[in-house]
């Protein structure tokens, strides 16, 4: 929980004067039975219309200031919670992006986004609330029991004996109830879960008649819910009961009391009634009190979550190294094995791979055969468990990774564009590129021609581009690697969904840049990557090839095979 | 809406009872606790400063502690009722609300977006009996509360009740003043917080191009700039609907004041005692609460209304006709044939036109086309997910449309690529189509599938959890339970969907053994991706567009070299540059 303290940077002040307006609003509500009693007391039975104008008057006054000292507190409490929590969302942000893809893949982006979002929403609306009233309930609540003190000992007694019943009442039912509504909520997501199989299945269930059975066993599922919402319906419908009960035998306590005290005369009438307001003043705030405690394991288990990610280091130490120098090889594999966090297997065993720059390396291999993992290497998306990848002749955790990514153009598997115009995104690894050069690139990419048709460079691409198809999404993002005119050129299965003759003009159009990158091309299709200086066939986290395509067609029988499934259809199908 | 209302009184009916119940228990106790006071007031009125008249006073309490505890009890059971009332209702409709989905026809379910039915089912239910029922009993004890509250208040002292009365609604009127002008302030801030979110979704879905790009600095550039937005924003909308509560307060207290001055001038009079006065402060106090919950009812029930309405929607949607009656296939041979068939999704798009095709007893016929050619049609129209609109489908000579669909489709084994386990165990999924089958049975299928390797690796062999739609299995591994359940049921008919390309190379091959086995002496129909199987088959149908464009041999469709040959050519051959 610390870890979040220091976001209250810049709105301590708030943190302190929203409570404390919150006391002067409790305390001038005490005042008020005062006046009543005063009126009572002294107003009717001398019948001085003056006097009761007066303590009228003065309890006005007391709303009065009771509303200033209360409208200051919302203020402060809303300022706040809102400071903090923008603090703190614009730091975990920060911190998100600073973090490595093995935390990224540990934690899983929905969860990332969840924390930022909603967890931080109710972390903002559970401490504004507290702000206002962590102080407010107990102040009135005890502060009443005090009050009664100061009129009568005896009477007050009463309150010191009702105010833990009451609270045994209020809070326990509150707290037992959490882990059965928890438990509602597990049942219907049971529910839930049987009616979107029952959906997503529809055909399968149809089609062996099992129509029947899954709605006996919704109905048993359903029922289970039900008897569950009962139990808890029970339980928290006995606390108006109970609470009511408590109060009105406390205040006929207390009117038996008080009837003693003013027959001995220690005690005046108004004064009777002014303990009688403040036992029912008391009812209302443990209500809130008890709403206050059901937020604050909510609010607590969101600062968790988002204290938990905050905490999480990232596990990659940057380096200093901001310049390549001169070496023989663009890209190493010396010895590298790569296992991700978590996994009980290496997902790349000893690969020994040397590139030389300009030189154009296919890696093809099966789903899960590491090619990917292989390619995510050289730009240091994540660290080797043992061996070495140099770049440039120089380990890759020697350089600055702003630096290094520099030099890389990379288009994923899954490729994404952000929401803008085609100009932003194209510029997204190079600020400063003019039109001209983009247009290269696009022409490139095979990707000039639908810009054009879309409007140019100033057509608006959606959210994940929506707008685009899968092939254009593709082309686009090649074209956006390409703007940097990197020295390192990573495409891994980009372009699976371009047909055969586009794909073939994008290989020939890369080949011949100007500025003749290292290439490392990750495709399933043999057709891509077999024009390439030579290929790596992967397979199970191993090399077992490296070679040209023909070299391999001889030497490698896992290539062939992949050929021969590709390519020689005929004898296959025999 | 009026309809709406009167199909709400039919789903009620069940617990009509249990209605009038709460309705009574709700009216006595709300009167009894409003009666309290008044014995407390009376109470109040026996301990004077001259001397307090213990023996009336002791009357009061007792009956004051009598009335609050039968109160209590009333309170307690009509909160159980309701539940009932509320839960059972809930349930109810939730029943026949998935009754209904498994009885709809495939056509609606296929055009409805999946969370909008799922919605339905759940959140809607519910809504529909919180809103409804609570909604329905706080506005009955409110609307009982408001006028018992104002009887009391008469019978004590007209003057000071009417003040009391005429003042207190003014808190209302502040209340919504402030809301109105808090709305479009929340609005907004649901719009910023709208964008700092498809920020949130791109930037982190995108973390590797972020990280490739070094854009971070940037992005947080653009994240500050929302979030600061957000800030003034949220300060505001916070801060000014946080004004209802304090204003409210203020108003109250301003009419606690003036019924207190008022009192107390008509007390000096005589006009009202002491402990009148006290029960009419105690009543003042109160007085705003039912008015409050009144007003927070109505949008309840607009929204429980609409909720129900979205309920009825799904009630009302015809259900497929029932077959009862209809002949019952047995001994399924596995001759098929489609004669003269026509078909579509929408009447402006036809589809499937005078498509005839005959497969005899344990032939093989493949479909093949580029993808989303519409292959799931024919298995649409074979299972009788869909009927067809004109001519007819016969199964061994009997048209498929008039005999009982269990009977047709018990017929048919069904693999399809999107494969679907249901949670339960390896076993469960197994035994879905013969649930009545031994272990020995379970276990040769397996075997004969090759999943019986995989299977007994798991973490508890057959008896291991399937997580929702089958989370902690490869895609090949489901693939193989899928054909294992058809293996194990057994049918003379059998509908394949090969997979394409998401398994790796050695659980695809024991795929296709499985399925090599599964299709011997069987009438199959299979959604070939795989040259093998396509060169294999008796017949082969291909479809462009929805429609079957052609249809014969591999090598009669060659030599025709129309769209068969075409997708033969870039899908198959050599692709040398």
């Amino acid at each position: 929980m610390s870890t979040l303290l220091k976001y209250f940077k810049g709105y301590r002040f708030e943190a302190f004067t929203a409570p404390f307006f919150k006391i002067l609003e409790a305390v001038f509500e005490l005042l008020v039975p005062f006046a009543v009693a005063a009126v009572i007391d002294n107003g009717i039975p001398s019948g001085s219309r003056a006097y009761i104008v007066g303590m009228c008057g003065v309890m006005v006054l007391l709303g009065v200031v009771g509303l200033a000292s209360t409208l200051a507190a919302q203020y402060f409490a809303a300022k706040g919670a809102v400071g903090f929590s923008c603090n703190l969302r614009q730091g975990l942000f920060d911190h998100i992006q600073s973090l490595g893809f093995g935390e990224f893949d540990k934690i899983g982006s929905s969860a990332m986004i969840t924390r930022l979002t909603s967890d931080i929403n109710t972390i903002q609306s559970g401490l504004n609330m507290m702000l206002r009233l962590m102080m407010r309930s107990p102040i009135i609540v005890f502060g009443a029991m005090i009050m009664a003190f100061t009129i009568d000992v005896k009477s007050a007694l009463i309150f010191a004996a009702t105010i833990p019943i009451l609270t045994f009442v209020v809070v326990g039912i509150t707290l037992w109830c959490i882990p059965l509504y928890s438990r509602v909520q597990r049942r219907l997501e049971k529910v839930l879960l049987r009616t979107k199989e029952n959906l997503a299945g529809v055909r399968v269930i149809r089609a062996f008649c099992k129509e029947k059975t899954e709605t006996e066993r919704f109905f048993e599922e359903n029922n289970e819910l039900c008897r569950e919402q009962k139990i808890v319906g029970r339980i928290s419908a006995a606390m108006n009961p109970l609470t009511f009960v408590i109060v009105n035998l406390a205040i006929i306590a207390l009117l038996r009391q008080g009837a003693i005290q003013v027959d001995g005369g220690k005690l005046s009438q108004g004064l009777v009634m002014a303990l009688y307001n403040y036992m029912s003043q008391i009812l209302v705030e443990l209500v809130k009190l008890a709403n206050l405690i059901i937020s604050i394991p909510k609010t607590a288990a969101c600062a968790g979550r988002v204290a938990e990610i905050l905490n999480t280091p990232c596990s990659m130490e940057n380096g200093t190294e901001k310049s390549f120098s001169g070496s023989e090889y663009s890209v190493e594999f010396d010895g590298v094995f790569m296992r991700y966090g978590g996994a009980a297997a290496d997902s790349l065993e000893d690969i020994n791979i040397k590139v030389k720059p300009g030189e154009r390396l296919g890696i093809i291999g099966p789903t899960g055969s590491g090619k990917t993992s292989l390619a995510s290497l050289p730009p240091r998306f994540y660290d080797v468990s043992a061996g070495e990848v140099r770049v440039f002749g120089k380990n890759v955790k020697s350089y600055d990774l702003a630096f290094l990514r520099n030099a890389f153009g990379v288009v994923m598997q899954k490729n994404r564009l952000f929401r803008g115009t085609v100009r932003e995104n194209m510029r997204l690894g190079a600020p400063d590129a003019c039109d001209g050069e983009i247009f290269e690139a696009l022409k490139a990419a095979q990707a000039a021609e639908f810009v054009e048709d879309m409007g140019g460079l100033d057509a608006i691409i959606e959210q994940g581009g929506a707008n685009l198809s899968g092939g254009q999404l593709q082309r686009l993002c090649i074209a956006r690697a390409l703007v940097k005119r990197p020295k390192i050129l990573i495409l891994d299965d980009s372009s699976s969904a371009l047909d055969y003759a586009t794909d073939a003009r994008l290989r020939r159009a890369i080949a011949a840049l100007d500025y003749s990158p290292t290439l490392l091309l990750v495709s399933q299709r043999v057709s891509t990557v077999m024009h390439c200086d030579r290929i790596a066939v992967m397979e199970d986290g191993r090399c077992v090839g490296l070679g040209t395509h023909a070299e391999l067609l001889k030497s490698c029988a896992e290539y062939r095979e992949i050929y021969d499934s590709q390519i020689k259809s005929e004898e296959a199908a025999k | 809406m009026k309809k709406t209302v009167r199909r709400l009184a039919g789903v009620l009916g069940a617990s009509g009872i249990y209605m009038v119940i709460s309705a009574v228990l709700a009216a006595a106790s709300v009167l009894l606790s409003l009666y309290v006071p008044i014995l407390f007031g009376r109470a109040i009125d026996e301990i004077t400063d001259g001397g307090v008249f213990f023996e009336p006073l002791l009357g009061f309490l007792k009956r004051a502690a009598v009335i609050a505890a039968i109160t209590a009890v009333l309170q307690w059971i009509m909160g159980i009722i309701n539940n009932r009332i509320t839960f059972d209702t809930v349930r109810r409709v939730r029943e026949q609300a998935f009754e209904k989905i498994e009885r709809l026809p495939l056509r609606y379910i296929d055009q409805s977006a999946r969370g909008d039915l799922l919605s339905r089912v759940i959140a809607d239910v519910d809504q529909f009996a919180d809103g409804l029922l609570m909604g329905f009993s706080q506005f009955f004890t409110g609307i009982v509360t408001i006028i018992a509250t104002l009887g009391f208040m008469l019978s004590i002292n007209p003057g000071v009740a009417l003040t009391a009365a005429l003042l207190t609604p003014l808190s209302l009127f502040v209340a919504r003043f402030v809301a109105k002008n808090t709305h479009s302030l929340f609005e907004k801030q649901s719009k910023i917080r709208g964008s700092q979110t498809a920020l949130v979704e791109e930037m982190i879905g995108g973390a590797k191009v972020v990280a490739a790009y070094n854009y971070a600095e940037r992005s947080s550039e653009r994240f500050s700039a929302i979030n600061r937005e957000l800030e003034t924003t949220s300060r505001r909308a916070i801060f000014f609907s946080s004004l209802v509560n304090p204003t409210t307060r203020f108003v109250n207290s301003i009419v606690y004041t003036a019924v207190c001055l008022i009192g107390a001038f008509s007390a000096i009079g005589g006009g009202i005692t002491i402990g009148g006065l006290s029960a009419i402060l105690t009543y003042a106090t109160q007085f705003t609460k039912p008015f409050n919950e009144i007003s927070g009812v109505v949008t309840e029930l607009q929204n429980a209304l609409v909720c129900a309405g979205r309920i009825f929607e799904l009630a009302d949607e015809p259900a497929e006709p029932s077959d009862e009656g209809a002949k019952v296939l047995e001994n399924v041979k596995g001759g098929v044939e489609i004669k003269n068939v026509s078909f579509s999704y929408s009447p402006d798009r036809p589809l499937i036109r005078n498509f005839n095709l005959k497969v005899e007893p344990g032939q093989r016929a493949a479909i093949v086309g580029p993808t989303g050619c519409g292959k799931t049609t024919l298995i649409n129209l074979l299972m009788r997910f869909y009927d067809v609109q004109g001519g007819e489908i016969t199964v061994d000579g009997e048209n498929i449309a008039e005999v009982t669909r269990a009977s047709l489709r018990k017929g048919y084994g069904m693999v399809l690529q999107d494969t679907w386990l249901c949670s339960g165990t390896v076993r469960d999924n197994i035994v879905l189509g013969k649930p009545d089958a031994t272990e020995e049975e379970i276990v040769a299928a397996a075997k004969a599938t090759h999943a019986h390797s995989f299977i007994k690796r798991l973490p508890q062999g057959y008896d291991t959890p399937v997580g929702e739609d089958g989370g902690n299995l490869s895609a090949g591994q489901k693939q193989l339970l899928c054909i294992t359940r058809v293996m194990l049921s057994a049918p003379p008919m059998l509908i394949l969907d090969e997979a394409t390309s998401n398994i790796d190379t050695k659980t695809e091959l024991r795929v296709q053994r499985a399925f090599e086995k599964l299709m011997k002496g069987k009438t199959s129909f299979i959604v070939a991706h795989r040259l093998s199987t396509i060169m294999s088959a008796d017949v082969i149908l291909v479809m462009r567009d929805g429609n079957v464009v052609e249809q014969g041999s591999h090598e009669s469709l060659m030599a025709k070299g129309g769209f068969y040959a075409e997708l033969y050519n870039s899908q198959f051959a050599p692709m040398g540059s």
